[in-house]
């Protein structure tokens, strides 16, 4: 493709020596698009845009946060009551946690339905894991940093997670406290890393976008874009597709910042941290209750830790349970090799993902509630059907699964004809 | 976009899938997005301004008492050093007796010390922000027996005003009000107590 021509001459004179204008050009606005995207296909823009909001009330809430355990709680309380508009960059920035796994989390789902991690987006949707470590990071570093009592123990329950590691844990531990507890100056290190990772994220992102549009978007559909009749330009076609879902993904989300800005959060966060009180009832933030209930479910009674029992504690399957419920993902790629991506060709597929899907639903659920009477065993089989799903099923289906015919081009399943000839009558409408 | 001309035609007769009405709305559609993204922005550039907290703890007050005549003593408000000076008469006579037109900012002594005996200044130079020497007993005063700023050499006079070197200006007199009890609150006009206690009154 060759550079395209600017009219403006000084656009032209920067093109020429650096080609800004003309990646914009390739990558945003000519970029081909399958023609067939629906709105689950909004998910990743969003993404980003919920990105670019938490970095810049980020910035600004650290300009007026102090990290340390004296004054970190105080300084929150500050920002609340006394900072021009910082009530409102803050609970732009707390709700804006959520809605960044709220997002992500379908973008995820997404993917998973219409197969989006097949070849040839492997390691598209590998970086896309990367992104959700780094987002899990960062979500729980910042979660301490207001140092109210959930902050102190949310970080003392997850970092003593590491002293499950044989031998060294306790080591681990220490060293990432800076101390023997939870105190100043592991809240000055989880600022400074706090302020990181969002930028290691953008580099990931920036990665995972590259990859791409090296193949392009996936489709509903799941099959290869044929040609220029099967694909739109990025501008205008997916640019107001994106922005109409901005619009509503925004009015949803300023409904909760305006009239129930604590609605994701925990109460108990509003007492300062207490490190000789833990709170009666510990649960971390909603996005991570499906990990915690998967921690949770490796007890030394569970009938899912004893085929395991004789090789380590229960404390330790429980943490590389959990770890591994991410990890799995990495290589789900591999462990799905039904050659057809859509689950609207795959009929058993479809169901497993949607039992999938209410599976993470019931391990949240049970992460929410204290691990007592019916929800131990309740978790304890949703976590083994999680498991269950990605190592047995998934093999199991891409072997001796009956999949439909799949479309021969994406405009067959619209227009009913062969995807060339009804592709360009297709072409879209000159302007009037 | 089309011309006037062609919108008051097709606004007429509504006949063609006309510019108009798209115009219409890329138009109202982007004002209504700039107003928003202006929305967006004003917080995020409001926050940097003082807070709350920081405008409350604005005003300072000071006891006059132990302050003789001739005594210089240097106070901080809203984090900057400020000259309270219980002057001399020769002082006062200094400052009154200079024609305005031999001063840079012309500014007479009466408008910048109501009550003589009392002047009160922020003690940063104009020109780039040093705090001029002459508060501290032992320190230069400049040619004009006022406050001599170190940096770059700008000489002030009995009444703070700029007499030589590059400062533009005299020294800024703050707002500032006499309270019962030989007292000054610095960051506060009279006016703006007389309008608090009406207010209270009323």
């Amino acid at each position: 493709m060759s550079a395209p021509k600017f009219k403006n001459p000084i656009v032209r004179w920067i093109d020429y020596r650096l080609p800004v204008f003309t990646f914009m050009q390739h990558e945003l606005h000519e970029y081909p698009t399958p023609k067939n995207l629906n709105y689950w296909w909004n998910f990743g823009s969003l993404a980003g845009i919920v990105l670019v909001i938490m970095i810049t009330t980020g910035i600004v809430l650290a300009m007026h946060y102090t990290p340390h355990t004296a004054f970190a709680f105080d300084s929150i309380e500050r920002i609340m009551r006394d900072v021009n508009y910082g009530w409102l960059i803050r609970y732009v920035h707390m709700n804006g946690g959520s809605a960044f796994f709220i997002v992500v989390y379908i973008h995820i789902f997404r993917g998973m339905y219409f197969g989006s991690y097949k070849s040839p987006r492997e390691l598209l949707w590998i970086l896309g894991v990367v992104i959700l470590i780094c987002m899990m990071a960062t979500a729980f570093l910042g979660y301490v940093l207001p140092w109210g009592q959930m902050s102190f123990w949310g970080a003392t329950v997850i970092t003593s997670l590491f002293s499950a590691i044989p031998v060294i844990g306790d080591w681990i531990v220490t060293l990432l406290w800076g101390g023997f507890s939870i105190d100043n100056p592991t809240l000055n290190r989880f600022f400074s890393l706090h302020y990181l990772m969002p930028f290691v994220l953008v580099g990931v992102i920036v990665l995972h976008i590259v990859a791409l549009h090296q193949h392009g978007s996936s489709n509903p559909i799941g099959i290869d874009t044929k040609g220029p009749q099967d694909q739109l330009p990025f501008h205008p076609y997916y640019t107001v597709k994106d922005l109409f879902g901005l619009g509503v993904f925004l009015v949803l989300f300023f409904f909760f910042v305006f009239f129930a800005p604590n609605f994701f959060g925990e109460p108990d966060n509003y007492i300062e941290a207490n490190p000789l009180q833990t709170p009666p009832h510990i649960v971390p933030e909603w996005y991570f209750l499906p990990f915690y209930a998967i921690l949770r479910a490796f007890t030394a009674d569970a009938f899912i830790y004893w085929p395991i029992s004789w090789l380590m504690s229960a404390k330790l399957a429980g943490v590389l349970a959990m770890f591994g419920s991410i990890m799995v993902l990495f290589v789900l790629p591999w462990l799905d090799w039904s050659p057809v991506r859509s689950a609207r060709y795959r009929p058993l597929y479809k169901q497993f993902f949607w039992l999938l899907f209410i599976d993470c639903f019931v391990l949240g659920w049970v992460g929410a509630n204290a691990p007592e009477g019916h929800f131990v065993i309740i978790g304890q089989v949703a976590t083994a059907y999680y498991f269950g799903h990605f190592i047995v099923i998934l093999p199991l289906l891409s072997l001796f699964e009956k999949t439909r015919p799949v479309p021969t081009s994406i405009s067959e399943p619209v227009l009913g004809g062969g995807g060339v000839t009804a592709g360009a009558t297709a072409k879209p409408r000159e302007k009037a | 976009m089309a011309s006037s001309a062609d919108t008051a035609a097709t606004g007429e007769q509504d006949q063609e899938e006309g510019g108009a009405r798209r115009d219409f709305l890329i138009l109202t559609a982007g004002v209504f997005g700039a107003v928003g993204v202006g929305a967006a922005i004003w917080p995020l550039v409001d926050q940097m301004n003082p807070a709350a907290d920081t405008l409350a703890a604005s005003t300072t007050e000071v006891n006059l008492e132990p302050i003789k005549v001739g005594q210089r003593v240097l106070i901080k408000w809203r984090g900057k050093p400020v000259f309270i000076t219980r002057r001399s008469k020769i002082s006062i006579d200094d400052a009154r007796a200079v024609k305005l037109s031999d001063l840079v900012d012309r500014q007479s002594d009466e408008d910048r010390a109501r009550n003589p005996e009392w002047l009160i200044l922020v003690g940063v130079c104009t020109h780039l922000g040093c705090i001029p020497a002459g508060t501290k007993t032992g320190e230069l005063r400049g040619e004009y027996g006022g406050w001599f700023c170190p940096c770059h050499g700008s000489h002030y006079d009995t009444s703070g005003r700029i007499r030589k070197g590059p400062a533009p200006k005299n020294l800024e007199v703050p707002d500032y009000a006499f309270l019962p009890g030989n007292k000054v609150i610095i960051g506060k006009s009279q006016a703006e107590i007389d309008k608090n206690k009406s207010k209270v009154a009323g």
